[in-house]
């Protein structure tokens, strides 16, 4: 079932990119249907998950190349974050494949390549494997480059290779460790590698461990290396960036937890002071960016950055409540800033522009649009009640004690996001009206209004009961915690 | 000796049919149609691979290794690898130079014929086991790849032919003067023998020690004489002039064959010649240090190049460094093996990748006369399947998946761990980085760009077949490589013995 889970939207690009040219309105129809399969697909299986079993769910494994010193399984499974992460995406993408719904140019390739996308971060999500884990996390730089930099607007070639270059240059240092953790404990199973005795190392396991969390801090990002974020945000299509934000970053963040938590957690213990230290300066010097910012689209950008910080905090407290509050603000960072990038890309499409200082007094010709962006805005601050509140809440709970100035700096962040979310609220839809925007249409497309219904629905679903998601998501924080 | 001539039947086929092409092309004609007798040349000169596979086929399965001619010509796995791969390279090459054979003009049928002697000397090469035996074939394959460089008549390629000429002379010079050296120090030209018989491996088993800095520097000249064939760096100076100046076919051919040829007899004298503890880390240490300079000069250069061969032409020495990492994992426990299969495969995916990336380039250039990467902007548009396949070619290159140059390069990069080279493994993968820039450019201006022209590319039904062979391969090799993967530790397994 997992399988065919990661492997239904590679054949539905297949299928798209052999649709003949007549039936090229038919694109976005057939990329829907093999999301929502895929949304339908991943919800039964979460709902299946059994949280009291603490090992691998839905295990699928057979040897993929075989050899001595190189031994490769085709290795899935998934735990309580894994799945969780899972179902973000294959929800996300179904919004990714509804907020694309007038996309007229080449739509067969454009939908193509989304899926070929969808794939490529499930199989990260669902690899047990580094190898396998690392095919999948490769695979996704052809799909992403494309996207931008046909689709895209602006400098857009400038942007696409600029993210390919950084994720690239990453995980090409990522291999190496890789390779040196395969050859030690012979076996590229994450799960043995785990338990492995790792002493025999060609190189030391500290080189290691900054090797392969080049790979991850730079997809978070993390300080100094989030420039091609805002590029890429800010030039992709509104689909490319809710997924770039809602589940790309995540990649990085699943990394630290799963791969560095799990397999070198000596290492990260030796280190988290510094990763604490790094997760403060992204979230304050993040936040700092964001205010600054006069574009919409990197406004939202600079704030993933900050808000990711809260991510590695979480995980550098390396307790089972920072860990669990880390996963948690993943999951929610994806949806809520998926949403606000979708209000992007909505007020954009109207208005043509994304300059703040432009727009004005929105809420009095869209109002429907407004208060979803407010909704979104305020969520994005942590307003209690909604799901980025209980996941800072987790993350600072759990650094606390163990990093008090990083936790106390950071908190201090969510102080500037609530001050430039409401500054931007307050510019963009609540200032003087604009003759200019009056003939603004609201949100009425009924693909508009089912992505932004979905996403609030979960933002506040989550937000009151958040256990649905966080009781799933120990079950994996266990697992990598307990297995190092 | 019937048996002997049996064993390198797929070297006679080849040669055969290389000479019944030639004789063939001198007799008078009649008024046969230009279009029609490129077509018969095409179909006769590809009876020259078929057969040689054919032959390496019912070799493989009557299980016949073996030595034959007294000890000079061995039939094992690895030469029978090189039979099968020479034998694909020809028949590709061939099949992508129909789409050429008007620029070649009367000179069509000389060109298969080359291609075919090349291939056939090659194929003796990878399963000779005697300098002197070694050396003859080089010449013979060298001597037909500087024709075939000048066999296009422009200045250019005039040019490119003397380039090659005078260089190519003067590597080989320093091999044989290094093969000298070798025979000097040791009394013999067999670079193994069996139990009892004297040969170059008994012999520095026995005396390496004593003879250790003769034996260095006839490593470094040898090593200096094949970089030339295997176009690493500092020994690679004639090749963007050549892959530029010549035609396409040609750049197609010496970027795959002769670089295979390199290294299939590099892996002969050091694996098996030389690869006695005494010498083998010290030669190990050279090939890394080329590998590692060959990389980046030759990524670096690449970033630069508006000509798509000239393009290919560096992005080849960079592939050759790659290589050429898999050369140089030899000295940890048990790595030799490891080392010497991660080469043969990486050639084996490098093989399919790099003539993929060519076939596309020889239509270009064939129906548009420019190799221009500019005039490759929207390619898409024009010929979809054209612009798909170099774009995977590309991508393969690259070492993304799911392609056959993302498995070479993680295997290779594997067998490097396992060898202590980690060092040079990060050399490596930084190297992917600066290469993924100027390979996904062009991927992304096919894709992106408007194009130059509206008109499409058409292209023969011929070079249609070996492009969709190449594009079939890379994505296979790359999704189940176990095959690939497996011959390759089968002929590696020679070296362990």
């Amino acid at each position: 079932m997992l399988s065919l889970l990661i492997f239904l939207p590679a054949a539905t690009a297949l299928v798209l990119f052999l649709l003949p040219r007549s039936q090229e309105s038919y694109a976005k129809w057939v990329a829907a249907g093999a999301a929502l399969i895929g949304l339908v697909l991943a919800l039964l299986m979460y709902v299946d998950f059994d949280q009291l079993d603490g090992g691998l769910q839905f295990v699928e494994r057979r040897a993929w190349i075989e050899g001595v010193g190189f031994d490769v399984q085709y290795f899935v499974g998934v735990d309580g974050l894994s799945a969780t992460l899972v179902l973000l995406t294959a929800f996300l993408f179904v919004i990714a494949a509804f907020v694309s719904w007038n996309v007229e140019l080449r739509p067969r390739e454009y939908f193509g390549w989304l899926m070929l996308l969808e794939t490529a971060v499930l199989g990260v999500f669902a690899a047990q494997d580094l190898v396998l884990f690392f095919l999948f996390w490769e695979l996704e730089l052809v799909p992403m480059f494309f996207l931008i930099s046909i689709w895209g607007t602006g400098r857009k070639e400038y942007s696409a290779m600029k993210f390919l270059l950084y994720t690239f240059a990453g995980s090409a240092l990522m291999l190496v460790g890789f390779l040196v953790l395969g050859f030690a404990a012979g076996t590229f199973d994450m799960e043995e590698l785990a338990r492995a005795d790792l002493s025999g190392a060609a190189i030391s396991l500290n080189a290691v461990f900054f090797l392969i969390l080049a790979a991850f801090a730079v997809k978070l990002p993390v300080i100094p290396l989030h420039t091609w974020l805002p590029d890429a945000h800010t030039d992709a299509p509104t689909a490319v960036s809710v997924i770039l934000a809602g589940v790309l970053l995540k990649m990085g963040g699943y990394g630290l937890i799963r791969i560095l938590v799990g397999i070198l957690p000596e290492q990260f213990d030796k280190y988290d002071v510094y990763l604490a230290a790094l997760a403060a300066a992204s979230v304050l010097y993040g936040a700092v960016l964001t205010m600054r910012q006069q574009d919409l689209k990197r406004l939202v950008a600079y704030s993933s950055v900050s808000h990711m910080g809260y991510v590695l905090l979480g995980v550098a407290a390396l307790g089972e409540v920072g860990l669990t509050g880390a996963s948690l603000q993943m999951f929610t960072h994806g949806t809520i800033t998926a949403l606000l990038f979708v209000m992007v890309g909505l007020i954009y499409d109207r208005a043509h522009t994304r300059q703040i200082s432009d727009l004005s007094g929105l809420a009095h010709v869209m109002p429907i649009a407004a208060t979803v962006f407010l909704i979104a805005g305020l969520a994005s601050l942590g307003l209690p009640a909604m799901s980025g509140f209980v996941a800072e809440l987790l993350v600072f709970l759990g650094s606390v004690e163990r990093f008090e100035a990083p936790t106390i700096l950071a908190v201090t962040g969510i102080l500037l996001s609530a001050g430039y979310i409401l500054w931007t609220a307050q510019r963009i839809l609540f200032g003087p009206r604009n003759e200019r925007w009056a003939r603004l249409p609201d949100a009425t497309s009924w693909w508009e209004q089912v992505s932004m219904a979905a996403l609030v629905g979960v933002i506040i679903g989550v937000g009151i009961y958040p256990a649905t998601i966080v009781d799933v998501l120990e079950h994996g924080v266990r697992r990598s915690l307990g297995a190092g | 000796m019937l048996d002997d001539l049996d064993r390198i039947g797929p070297v006679l086929a080849m040669a055969g049919v290389g000479a019944l092409l030639l004789i063939w092309d001198f007799l008078p004609q009649g008024r046969v149609l230009p279009r029609a007798r490129g077509k018969a040349l095409l179909a006769f000169a590809l009876v020259g691979p078929s057969l040689s596979a054919a032959w390496a086929l019912s070799l493989l399965t009557r299980d016949e290794a073996a030595y034959s001619f007294a000890n000079s010509v061995v039939l094992d796995d690895f030469s029978l690898f090189f039979y099968f791969l020479f034998a694909g390279i020809s028949a590709a090459v061939v099949l992508a130079s129909q789409d050429y054979g008007r620029r070649f003009g009367a000179h069509e049928g000389e060109f298969y014929a080359l291609v075919l002697f090349a291939s056939a000397a090659m194929q003796l090469l990878a399963s000779s086991r005697d300098l002197i035996l070694i050396f003859v074939a080089l010449e013979v394959t060298s001597i037909s790849q500087y024709i075939m460089a000048a066999l296009q008549r422009d200045d250019r390629a005039t040019e490119a032919g003397v380039k090659y000429l005078l260089m190519g002379a003067v590597a080989s010079a320093v091999i044989l003067y290094g093969m000298a050296y070798l025979f000097g120090l040791t009394g013999t030209t067999r670079l193994v023998a069996p139990e009892g018989e004297i040969s170059i491996a008994s012999v520095v088993a026995e005396r390496g020690d004593e003879m250790r800095a003769g034996l260095l520097l006839a490593s470094v000249m040898l090593i200096a004489g094949l970089g030339f064939k295997m176009a690493v760096v500092p020994f690679q100076m004639w090749v963007p002039d050549v892959y530029q100046g010549s035609a396409a076919p040609v750049g197609a051919f010496l970027s795959v064959a002769s670089k295979a040829a390199g290294f299939a007899v590099a892996m002969r004298i050091f694996y098996e010649g030389l690869a006695d503890q005494v010498i083998s880390e010290s030669w190990a240490d050279v090939f890394a240090i080329l590998a590692a300079v060959s990389m980046t000069a030759g990524n670096v250069l690449a970033l630069v190049q508006s000509n798509i061969k000239r393009l290919l032409g560096y992005s080849s020495i960079a592939q050759a460094g790659y290589i050429m990492v898999g050369l140089a994992a030899v000295s940890a426990a048990g790595g030799l093996s490891q080392g010497a299969s991660s080469v043969l495969f990486y050639m084996g995916a490098y093989a399919l990748t790099n003539l993929g990336a060519f076939i596309v380039v020889i239509a270009i250039s064939a129906r548009t006369g420019s190799d221009e990467i500019a005039d490759y902007a929207g390619l898409f548009r024009r010929s979809p399947a054209l612009a798909l396949g170099l774009a995977l070619a590309l991508v393969s290159l690259t070492g993304i998946p799911p392609t056959a140059g993302f498995v070479a390069k993680l295997y290779i990069f594997n067998a490097a761990v396992e060898s202590d080279l980690v060092w040079l493994v990060v050399f490596g993968v930084l190297n992917s980085v600066v290469s993924a820039f100027y390979y996904i450019r062009v991927a992304g201006l096919m894709f992106t760009a408007e194009p130059t022209a509206p008109e499409s590319v058409p292209t023969t039904v011929a070079l249609k077949l070996a492009l969709t062979v190449a594009v079939a391969g890379i994505l296979f090799v790359g999704i189940v490589p176990s095959p690939l993967l497996d011959a390759a530790r089968d002929a590696a397994a020679v070296f362990s013995q």
